[in-house]
């Protein structure tokens, strides 16, 4: 077990805690543990980011945050508290009422599958329908039309079809949907990767200014160092299904403890020095069939022999660092 | 010397060829570009979409003909190619795509990307030759033969993916690689082992590449040169360093000031309505200009 | 390197079970796929099996045996008011009417692909003239036109000749079907690979996206056969058939001219009915189960 992460303040400051999350796909070759073991603290208004590799369990963390994980995959231990409540001890019913009204989600590639034959405002209002039948027709619309405005769009934009929308517009439309009903929390997951770089960063602009405007906390998953860098406050690090690391971005970039996350930030390319590019050698391993010990430790340059036997604890080794690493055994406080 | 490729004044232009002679969108308007194979570099050509950047890939490995204008290789219109000259170029002329995962053909193995070429080309006169060339190749970007051929595209990662394409592209020692968005679908622990190999294929193999992205970064740090497209037209070019520390176009600036730099000290560029009177000022600017859009 | 891949396979199995075994292992999974395919095979088998009993020159046809005789021990299924041995036309006619529904789905199928593949990977001028044709085809009533046909050549009716009559139309529906899957195959970045890898149109056609689509073939088969097979009825359910041939839909024309509802000779139509339909549904399972399989988004998570 894992100590439950503390930041600053009381427990019940706390947006969203997440204690030891498991979560496992039931497969014929076996056990995959997609999310091994999560905790982490939410304030509101937050930026958090979440970086891994593909396979890495990000998306699967997504999903079961918004309890959203189908067959075969299950959620298998761990508590989701979204302002002290268990998310997982909701029935179907109840949850239903808090998805997408406390804590809402722009799904990867959610730009691509909106629906073609239906107008922008008759898909945010279905949104709206799903949760809240008191609002009146013309009350829905307004609020459409409202939100789209929040997302920098025109609200003519409301009567248009997909096909006739930018990648950005339909981005933005999908981010209106998702704050359609004023969400605490939005967790977006890769919501720039199929764009270019000057849409990519009017997007996030969006999101931040939507942010300034609500005060939701968002949860910004994505595999680019670069925009976690100028958008997120504080950064986890996600390797085969747990964090190993998770600080104040500042601080990741300027002292990164992981030495995963040290090698993902030296293989970043900058303006500053053109030279080598350094790769991360190794690939990661079977979620079905996790290393002994550290899961890093056959891709860790510092590896000890007592990674490969022993599980690395996930503790706060400085003020609001937590990291699982044995490098930082001897300074635990 | 003449160059390896080169375009001349190369125009495409898409949906023009209809019965009912519809106006097409011009997607690379005279376009002048020549690679050298005796001192060969990185280009880099930069862009977003639809600023024409891969079509200009489909044109110089002859997927698409011009509308205008002439493709050379080795100083011959790659149209009227003879079919034996035609199998030479095909060969020589080599790609990297951005999607490793679409150039599989989902009914194969993947030992058929590596295999096809082979046969087709007439590279290995023996089976065991074809094998032994296969596993050279794939030792060379790092993947273990074992682990890779024999395998189903699904069954791998995307970085193992993009790293047979690579492999691939050594193998057949081409005389000009186009490297097409090649890192952008790929994790970031993998990046910068992909981009390495691209350097070793220019500066060990002598082979000229042409790195195609939106991605001013990483062109930054593989490329000698850089094209800059805006719809269709070269605003910028020019040597990488003096490009990207002083840029004088201001699409150039616009693009430079969106990277999101991996430091959160320095944060973008410009603010929010800056950068957009800027990027309306840059589309006002290209739809009045005639054909040819010069830097400041 | 000293790890495995996150999500590669074990290395015992880095092939992955064959595709024939795949097949399988799905028929199992997917039930409807499964029990169409028993019943269609018991109804060949029965066809199969009791050639070998009858008196193929004599029992299928008319004074061959004592007529109107109900179900018993010598006569299992009868006989009809013409002295047709009814447990020897259903042999004959389940097997005539398959040959029929083969014959012309195979013919549709062929030309269907053939014009598909060109249409859709050539495109241009040919590929608008196929396309016009198909569209064409499609809005005019077909079965009226083979009405109109095979009243013609009335008198000339064999099971092959039905066959082709009715391919005339089969060919519409797979040549839709496999131009559309050619449209967007051709697009495929692999085939870009293989144009580098200096293979000519022919060989991109067929080592590349032909595989790509032998599910959607298979399925596109079963549905011409179907297709067909309902066409024969049809028509010879109107008399438009094989005068001299059992066929089943030629045993419902009989029924209804002898009126053997009214006579009380149940035996003589609710066993071709049960026949075609088993033979019917069979066939709409297995194209039901082929669809999903070659569709992969019913296909269902392996």
């Amino acid at each position: 077990m894992v100590e439950p992460p503390h930041t600053e303040g009381s427990v019940s400051d706390q947006l969203l805690q997440v204690r030891d999350l498991l979560v496992q796909y039931h497969t014929d070759r076996g056990v995959v543990k997609a999310v091994n073991g999560v905790s982490f603290d939410l304030q509101p208004g937050e930026r958090l980011g979440l970086v891994g590799e593909s396979g890495s369990g990000k998306s699967t963390m997504a999903l079961a945050l918004m309890r959203m994980i189908k067959a075969p995959g299950r959620v298998a231990g761990g508590q989701i508290l979204l302002h002290g409540q268990d998310l997982l001890a909701l029935s179907e019913e109840q949850m239903r009422k808090v998805r997408g009204a406390k804590i809402s989600m722009v799904p990867q590639g959610a730009m691509n599958s909106l629906n073609p034959v239906a107008r922008i405002k008759d898909q945010i209002i279905d949104t709206m329908k799903d949760h809240d039948m008191s609002m009146s027709k013309t009350q829905m619309e307004e609020r459409a039309a409202q939100v789209l405005e929040m997302v920098d769009l025109k609200r003519e934009v409301g009567r248009m079809y997909p096909h006739e929308l930018s990648g950005g517009m339909k981005q933005r439309v999908c981010i209106a949907i998702a704050v359609a009903m004023r969400p605490d929390v939005i967790i977006a997951d890769e919501p720039t990767s199929a764009l270019d770089v000057v849409v990519q960063r009017q997007v996030m602009e969006t999101f931040g200014k939507l942010q300034d405007l609500m005060g939701v906390a968002i949860i910004l998953i994505g595999h680019d160092m670069g925009l976690m860098a100028q958008f997120v406050d504080r950064l986890a690090v996600m390797y085969a299904g747990q964090f190993a690391d998770l600080s104040p971005i500042r601080e990741t970039f300027s002292e990164p403890l992981h030495p995963y996350t040290q090698m993902l930030i030296n293989s970043l390319p900058s303006l500053d020095v053109k030279g080598e590019l350094k790769g991360i050698t190794g690939l990661p391993p079977s979620l079905l069939k996790l290393p002994s010990g550290c899961v890093f430790h056959p891709r860790c340059p510092s590896v000890m022999e007592r990674c490969t036997k022993q599980v690395p604890m996930y503790q706060e080794v400085r003020p609001q660092r937590w990291v699982a690493c044995h490098l930082y055994d001897e300074v635990k406080p | 010397m003449t160059p390896i490729m080169e375009l001349r004044n190369v125009t495409k232009v898409y949906g023009s060829s209809g019965l009912l002679a519809k106006k097409g969108t011009a997607a690379l308007k005279s376009m002048n570009l020549a690679l050298e194979a005796d001192d060969p570099s990185i280009l880099a050509v930069v862009g977003e979409s639809g600023s024409g950047k891969s079509t200009l890939a489909s044109l110089i490995l002859g997927f698409i003909s011009a509308t205008e204008g002439e493709v050379l290789y080795n100083g011959k219109d790659v149209k009227r190619l003879s079919n034996a000259e035609r199998q030479v170029y095909r060969r020589e002329v080599q790609a990297i795509f951005q999607d490793p995962f679409a150039v599989y053909n989902p009914f194969y193995r993947v030992d058929h990307v590596l295999n096809v070429p082979l046969s087709k080309f007439k590279l290995a006169r023996t089976k065991a030759e074809a094998q032994r060339m296969m596993e050279e190749a794939l030792s060379a970007v790092g993947l273990r033969p074992e682990e890779t051929l024999g395998r189903y595209p699904h069954q791998l990662s995307g970085g193992q993916r993009q790293r047979i394409v690579v492999a691939r592209a050594l193998m057949l020692k081409p005389k000009l690689i186009i490297a097409d968005e090649p890192v952008s679908m790929v994790d970031a622990s993998l990046r910068a082992t992909i981009l390495e190999s691209l350097r070793t294929l220019n500066k060990d193999l002598r082979i000229p590449v042409v790195y195609i992205t939106h991605d001013l970064a990483t062109a930054y740090h593989v490329s000698d040169q850089i094209v800059v497209l805006f719809r269709g037209e070269v605003v910028e070019s020019g040597e990488t360093e003096t490009v990207i520390k002083n840029p004088q176009h201001s699409y150039t600036k616009l693009l430079i000031d969106s990277i999101p730099w991996p430091d959160p000290e320095r944060r973008w560029g410009q603010t929010k309505e800056e950068f957009e009177q800027e990027l309306h000022s840059v589309a006002r600017q290209a739809t009045a200009s005639g054909s040819r859009w010069m830097p400041e | 390197m000293a790890t495995l891949a996150g999500t590669a396979a074990p290395a015992a199995s880095a092939a992955g079970p064959g595709r024939l075994t795949r097949f399988f292992r799905y028929a199992r999974r997917n039930p409807a796929f499964g029990i169409g395919l028993i019943i269609l095979i018991t109804l060949v088998l029965f066809s199969t099996v009791g050639m070998l009993f009858i008196d193929l020159r004599k029992a299928p046809y008319p004074l061959g045996t004592p007529p109107s005789k109900p179900p018993s021990w010598q006569y299992p299924f009868g006989t009809d008011a013409q002295g047709r041995n009814l447990i020897a036309v259903m042999i004959v006619g389940t097997q005539l009417t398959l040959r029929v529904g083969l014959m012309a789905g195979a013919i549709g199928i062929a030309v269907g692909t053939i014009l598909g593949f060109v249409s859709a990977y050539y495109g241009g001028f040919l590929d608008g003239v196929v396309k016009w044709i198909v569209d064409v085809m499609l809005t005019i009533p077909a079965f009226l036109i083979l009405v109109v046909i095979a009243s013609t050549l009335r008198n000339f009716l064999t099971v092959e000749s039905m066959a082709l009559i009715i391919a005339v139309l089969a060919w519409v529906g797979p040549t839709r079907m496999i131009r559309a899957q050619v449209l967007t195959l051709r697009e495929r970045q692999f085939v870009l690979m293989a144009r580098l890898s200096g293979m000519n149109n022919i060989e991109i056609m067929f080592k590349e996206l032909l595989p790509n689509v032998l599910p959607y073939l298979l399925a596109g088969f079963v549905q011409s056969v179907t297709a067909a097979i309902l066409t024969a009825l049809g028509l010879e359910l109107l008399g438009l058939g094989s005068q001299r041939e059992p066929t089943l839909g030629m045993t419902i024309y009989w029924v209804q001219k002898y009126s053997a509802i009214l006579r009380g000779l149940w035996w003589w139509w609710t066993i071709p009915v049960i026949i075609i339909v088993l033979l019917v549904v069979s066939l709409a399972l297995i194209s039901l189960g082929l669809d999903e399989w070659s569709n992969p988004r019913t296909r269902r998570a392996a």
